[in-house]
């Protein structure tokens, strides 16, 4: 069984997995590694548009 | 006069816990490298322990889904040997992996090199949660 995943799927997986181990290893509380999971995920998937858009910019 | 009783039975309750909280140092990383999460479950963090689980565990699963290619120890190149260092970080995934003869194609089209950074990246990620698992040992972490 193979899987194929797109460039951004595989992008947002990667993403929400890194999230949810940073958020729980680099924070104390619950409430706070929530919220640094969600800054995490939010700059991962953030980071992949800016990137694809300078990539396009470049391109041209 | 129920506390001079105690005192008596245990005078010092943390001399004891301390060699039990000295082997758990040893224990939860040794279990959690095995099974990524397991050092957390073993110290009743459930969540977190269930969470780094199905996360680290997910990542690998689908590299390997993804035709990824896993690094021996005898790479040869430094590259390689990197890469070993990153694969071995997923402890029994990678064992099993290696035993079932599993991710052993070549990198012959984009989606099985994201297949081989997502397992890198899952046995970086599972020694991050080691190193955790530890700081909640040693009583470092909460």
């Amino acid at each position: 069984m193979a899987i194929q995943l797109t460039h951004f799927s595989a992008a947002l997986v990667f993403a929400l997995v890194a999230s949810i181990v940073f958020g729980i290893t680099h924070r104390d509380t619950a409430r706070d590694m929530f919220r640094y999971g969600l800054y995490c995920f939010v700059m991962f998937v953030g980071g992949v548009i800016v990137a694809g858009w300078a990539m396009w910019l470049v391109r041209r | 006069m129920a506390n001079s009783t105690s005192a008596r039975i245990n005078p010092n309750p943390a001399a004891k816990s301390a060699p039990a909280s000295s082997m758990l140092a040893v224990l939860a990383p040794a279990v959690g490298w095995f099974i990524p999460g397991a050092g957390h479950l073993i110290q009743r963090r459930w969540i977190r322990g269930l969470l780094l689980l199905v996360s680290i565990s997910s990542l690998f699963v689908l590299g390997l889904l993804m035709q990824g290619h896993i690094y021996k120890a005898n790479g040869g190149d430094i590259l390689d040997i990197l890469g070993f260092v990153g694969d071995l970080g997923a402890g029994g995934l990678y064992i099993a992996t290696l035993a079932m003869n599993a991710g052993q194609g070549a990198i012959a089209f984009a989606i099985a090199d994201y297949g081989t950074k997502f397992m890198i990246v899952a046995g970086l990620l599972n020694f991050i949660a080691v190193a955790d698992a530890y700081h909640i040992a040693i009583g470092k972490k909460q």
